[in-house]
């Protein structure tokens, strides 16, 4: 078995041809993923004893004749944001460097039930803070493709592992594009679906209107299969939606002829770059397949940044104040008071992107300020959610890039936090709006970087995503 | 400007976070860039425009309400696990009322 190519259906045909078996397969994995590991730092945590429990439950449903879950023995790697029972989940933070989660994601659970095997846990941004990765109180992650540039952020980990062969799917969170636009830098398919689509019970919270999971795989394919096993109502999270879930696996063989897809002006003003090279390309293989394009407008697109920093750093400012060093691991040695203990344990906690978020939201949510920043931004926010709706009536889905570049270096963007956050401008309005939106890779700029295609539908229309995701990779993308 | 190092120590106190005095200095150039980023959804009209505060809710008012049954909880030993300092089945914090 060649462990860094293996895909879901490689791995059930395996399994079911007696190639190997699921606890010989997660050995492989746990080994081979321990000894690429330095490379780029994407495992923060190896779950050596739950991979080989969760393998041996697989062996023995598949020795008993029953059907050993969609998932069976898929080597995964779960971001550190995600609580796992009894597994250290540090979010990329200092402050949580000792953090056990006393129970599990819902999504987690869910995965294990299909047969999924945890390796292990992802390195990331800080509480899921960044585009780079580079704001991980526990070093970088290095992009596999190329080991001078970041991955992307946040959850860079997650797209390395997938990238690098470490793991065969990951999980991710996305608040503004956090598995998108590493997906896109690292090569490989990364989906947020619609918000609610995915039970956040158990992912750390950063911006709760905002966050959402989602898979990464190394094809499409695979990343149906994964959203499919998480996806549906979960009582534990009050947002998580009632809508039925549709087999996303039969979505994705079906044809594209004839399908209205719009290209928003708005992401392709001044993409003159070789990003938008690829991008035209994927529009080419598309267009082959016999979707037709029609240019569509998103007015409201130049607002998103500031709209978007406004309220997820608000939301942060409030969930981040749990972190008060009573309950959570780290207190300050130092301090002497209550009001000490707060403060200096937060201060010495958080890294800088935390702390500059944390006041950020604080301010903006601050007396005299509310209304000129919050609720302003909360009213653009509807205006950004209504061009979409507006589009949805015209077209079927819409293509865009995921980022206005490949994969920059380490470094090169670290000392400004406002052009870091517009690298984010293409991820952030589907975001805001709540509506599934995916990359897929469509093509390498001259450097040999991955680019890739941001595929954006309707709300709860995962289907429709994922048929012309099928479509673009099965013509090449 | 739009923040000044001294609202930014008055904010700080607000977010229970202690920074250096380096740190201010560093915070109060830094938010005052993205503030000033900001000031373009000054450009946008938003009268009448309800604000979002609800992203997306398509069930009926009391869908996400559980029946009224005792369900499973994490025990005290499992609450407390991870707590910095504790005894007695509570968390220990510094001593809040002097006597």
């Amino acid at each position: 078995m060649e462990i860094s190519r293996l895909t879901i259906s490689g791995i059930q045909a395996g399994l079911r041809e007696k190639k190997f078996s699921a606890a010989e397969l997660a050995a492989e994995a746990l080994r081979f993923a321990r000894s690429e590991n330095p490379k780029t730092n994407a495992y923060l945590t190896f779950c050596d004893e739950r991979a080989l429990a969760a393998a041996r439950q697989v062996d023995e449903r598949l020795a008993r004749g029953e059907e050993p879950g969609a998932l069976a023995g898929v080597p995964m790697a779960i971001k550190d944001v995600i609580s796992t029972r009894g597994v250290r989940t540090t979010c990329g933070s200092k402050l949580l460097a000792q953090y056990i989660p006393p129970y599990d994601a819902t999504a987690v659970e869910r995965l294990e039930a299909a047969g999924a095997v945890m390796l292990g846990k992802a390195n990331c941004d800080e509480f899921a803070m960044g585009s780079s990765n580079e704001n991980s109180a526990y070093g970088p992650v290095r992009n596999p493709v190329a080991l001078e540039r970041v991955p992307g952020g946040s959850s860079g980990g997650s797209a390395a592992t997938v990238a690098q062969g470490t793991a065969v799917a990951s999980l991710g969170s996305d608040t503004g594009g956090s598995i998108r636009q590493p997906a896109s830098f690292c090569g490989v398919v990364g989906v947020t679906p619609t918000y609610g689509r995915v039970s956040r019970y158990g992912l750390v919270a950063f911006a709760s209107s905002l966050d959402h999971i989602g898979p990464l795989a190394r094809n499409v394919g695979d990343a149906a299969a994964v959203l499919q096993a998480m996806a549906g109502r979960d009582g534990r999270d009050a947002t998580s939606a009632f809508a039925p879930v549709p087999d996303y696996g039969e979505a994705l063989v079906e044809p594209v002829r004839g399908l209205k897809i719009g290209l928003p002006r708005e992401y392709f003003e001044g993409l003159t770059n070789d990003t938008g090279k690829q991008i035209e390309r994927g529009i080419e293989l598309l267009r082959g397949q016999g979707c037709e394009f029609v240019e569509v407008s998103l007015p409201h697109t130049e607002y998103a940044i500031a709209c978007y920093y406004i309220i997820c750093t608000a939301e942060a400012s409030s969930n981040l104040a749990r972190f008060d060093g009573v309950r959570y691991t780290m207190r300050s040695a130092e301090a002497q008071t209550m009001a000490d203990m707060y403060r200096m344990t937060r201060g010495e906690g958080f890294g800088a992107e935390c702390k500059r978020r944390i006041m950020l939201g604080t301010y903006v949510l601050s007396h005299g300020y509310y209304d000129a920043y919050y609720l302003k931004a909360q009213q653009v926010r509807t205006l950004i959610a209504r061009d979409f709706q507006r589009v949805f009536e015209e077209v079927d889905a819409l293509v865009a890039p995921v980022s206005p570049f490949a994969a920059f270096k380490l470094g090169e963007k670290l000392d400004d936090p406002i052009q870091m956050y517009l690298s984010d401008i293409y991820t952030i309005t589907g975001s805001l709006a709540g509506i599934p939106c995916m990359s897929v890779p469509c093509g390498v700029t001259g450097e040999g970087l991955p680019v890739g295609m941001q595929i954006l539908t309707r709300h709860f229309d995962e289907p429709g995503m994922f048929r012309v995701a099928g479509a673009l990779e099965r013509a090449g993308g | 400007m739009k923040i000044t190092e001294q609202q930014v120590g008055y904010v700080a106190g607000l977010a229970n976070l202690r920074l250096s005095e380096e740190e201010i200095a560093r915070m109060a150039r830094d938010l005052d860039g993205i503030l000033s980023h900001m000031e373009k959804l000054n450009e946008v009209e938003t009268s009448g425009v309800a604000p979002m505060a609800q992203v997306l809710y398509e069930a009926g008012e009391t869908a996400t309400l559980r029946a009224d049954v005792p369900g499973e909880t994490l025990d005290n030993a499992a609450a407390l696990a991870n707590a910095p300092l504790s005894g007695a089945g509570q968390f220990k914090v510094p001593k809040i009322i002097e006597r």
